[in-house]
């Protein structure tokens, strides 16, 4: 047990942080909690400080509209977490939906349908091109173009305010990534993804590779969300140092043989 | 021989092809979610276009509601998704005096100036729909005595006040029939709620749908301020020359025809 406990510690950690979130902004709803009100998007922690999805911000800005000093601070304090933190720590360990796609790659894990399709025909700079679509089409259309369709707003808001026919995008997005795409949607496509990829590109925790331990049995690159990040596996002790890397730890906590573990950046570029 | 450059060129290709399939899809759905221009803000919203850009969407009107009144678009409600809105006959807008919902947007999408008045918070301030009474199923048209609208308007005898008429039909019974006044009306829809006919005879339209607009070249003369439109408007003399000739010697004119 504590050692099932103890592979699974970041995840237990994740789930709790991402449940408890969301739980305190249902509670800042419906029993008028003062710790989180608001959702994802735009929120007020302990009735003073403002935080704000800077993504959608910056989609604002695109429409043209005018940025309260509000949002601005907001979005601020927020980049400044992620840019520290590393930015796609949202992915892993916020965003509800993570809950969602880790549960149809588990399962995909466990049918084995990464036997049958080794290889995805898709390209995960894709989710740059969506980044770039959208702020497009925030421009021409005046409206926050991503926020319209998000599947991540529709989610948390869903989980907050009442979720309507919510569920169906929800259960889209667990087909797609369990049968079209492994990783499909946060690996591929998400905008918002692609966003913090980039704020996070050079935050302070990173996962080290210790070269000399490992033991090549490539469970870490079986696990990983993003498993392109870990290029330097079994080849040279490294930091994983792409952006695109979530810090979930799955990769830390399946290793047996200590060779990946967190640790403090120590250089600036990555050297692939 | 595949060369990295076809393989290049492809993958461009298909990037820009993805992209521009994945945009057209995604105008669509944008053009087609934007398009209802029938659902009811909450109050000091600003114009729909601008909200639409400006709301973030964050649902703290909602929260700070304390009737409930105010919801987010879910999936399936077909209206821009994730944005407030209320429907007066389910739940109407009990017009707060703290206004609770408004100094809490953080993104300026609700605008505290506009339901303010000295600095002050002023719910009559509000302009979040009209009220539109249709007169051929509204009860009080027939000659029924009903003012349930009339007295459940918050601003009663402002935004909607009765009007006084003989029954003909009778006789001897008068119409008490509720007449809107579109200044004063704040949209908050507590006479769409009160309605007593089966599907409400009087209802919360957005302004910009139930309104007219007359245009700048009206001016109302009898009255002070609007009379002050034309009041640094000059006045100009033309003068069109007139013709000298005799109007009937058009009809001798041969000019023109005879040439040839």
């Amino acid at each position: 047990m504590t050692k099932f406990l103890f592979k699974h510690r970041f995840l237990i950690a994740r789930r709790i942080i991402q449940i408890s979130l969301m739980l305190l902004y249902v509670g800042g709803n419906i029993w008028g909690w003062m710790i989180l009100q608001g959702n994802l998007s735009a929120s007020l922690f302990l009735k003073a400080i403002p935080l704000s999805d800077p993504f959608a911000a910056l989609q604002m800005f695109f429409a043209g509209a005018v940025i309260s000093a509000n949002i601005i601070v907001g979005a601020f304090i927020v980049t400044l977490f992620y840019f520290a933190v590393g930015g796609r720590v949202f992915c892993s360990w916020v965003c509800p939906v993570n809950i969602i796609t880790d549960m149809a790659n588990y399962l995909r894990r466990k049918l084995g349908l990464n036997q049958i399709e080794k290889k995805q025909p898709a390209s995960r700079n894709m989710r740059y091109y969506v980044l770039v679509l959208s702020l497009i089409l925030s421009y021409i259309f005046g409206v926050t173009a991503f926020e319209l369709v998000s599947p991540i707003s529709v989610t948390h808001r869903g989980i907050i305010f009442g979720l309507g026919f919510g569920w169906a995008m929800m259960l889209v997005i667990f087909l797609f990534d369990l049968l079209i795409l492994k990783n499909g949607w946060c690996g591929y496509i998400c905008p918002l993804g692609g966003f913090y990829s980039v704020v996070g590109k050079f935050s302070l925790i990173r996962v080290n590779h210790d070269e000399p331990k490992c033991t090549v049995c490539m469970k870490c690159k079986e696990v990983c969300p993003e498993s392109q990040v870990l290029w330097m596996v079994g080849k040279q002790s490294l930091q994983v140092l792409s952006g695109e890397c979530t810090n979930c730890g799955r990769c830390v906590e399946v290793c047996d043989d200590d060779a990946l573990n967190f640790s403090l950046r120590t250089q600036i570029g990555d050297k692939k | 021989m595949i060369s990295d450059r076809r393989k290049f060129i492809l993958g461009s290709a298909r990037a820009v092809g993805l992209m521009a399939l994945g945009g057209l899809v995604w105008s669509a759905y944008i053009d087609e979610a934007t398009a209802s221009k029938l659902l009811l803000r909450p109050p000091g919203a600003l114009s729909e276009n601008d909200f639409l850009k400006t709301c973030i969407k964050c649902g703290m009107c909602v929260e700070a509601c304390p009737y409930e009144t105010l919801v987010l678009a879910t999936p399936g409600d077909n209206k821009p998704l994730g944005t407030p809105f209320f429907e007066p006959r389910k739940v109407p807008c009990y017009m707060c005096p703290d206004i609770p919902c408004v100094p809490v947007c953080p993104s300026g999408a609700l605008d505290i100036k506009s339901v303010s008045k000295n600095d002050k918070l002023d719910i009559d301030m509000a302009k979040m729909g009209l009220a539109v009474i249709d007169a051929k199923n509204c009860i009080a048209f027939w000659g029924i005595q009903c003012d349930a609208c009339y007295r459940a308007c918050p601003l009663l005898d402002k935004a909607i006040y009765l009007e006084y008429s003989k029954n003909e039909r009778t006789g001897k019974h008068a119409f008490l029939k509720p007449v809107v006044d579109s200044d004063f009306c704040t949209g908050c829809g507590l006479c769409e709620r009160a309605c007593v006919t089966k599907k409400a005879a009087i209802f919360v339209l957005p302004r910009e749908i139930a309104l007219g607009e007359v245009g700048g070249h009206y001016v109302k003369g009898w009255e002070k301020a609007d009379e002050s439109q034309v009041d640094s408007s000059k006045s100009q003399i033309t003068t069109t020359k007139i013709s000298k000739e005799k109007p009937v010697d058009s009809l001798n004119d041969m000019k023109g025809l005879l040439d040839d």
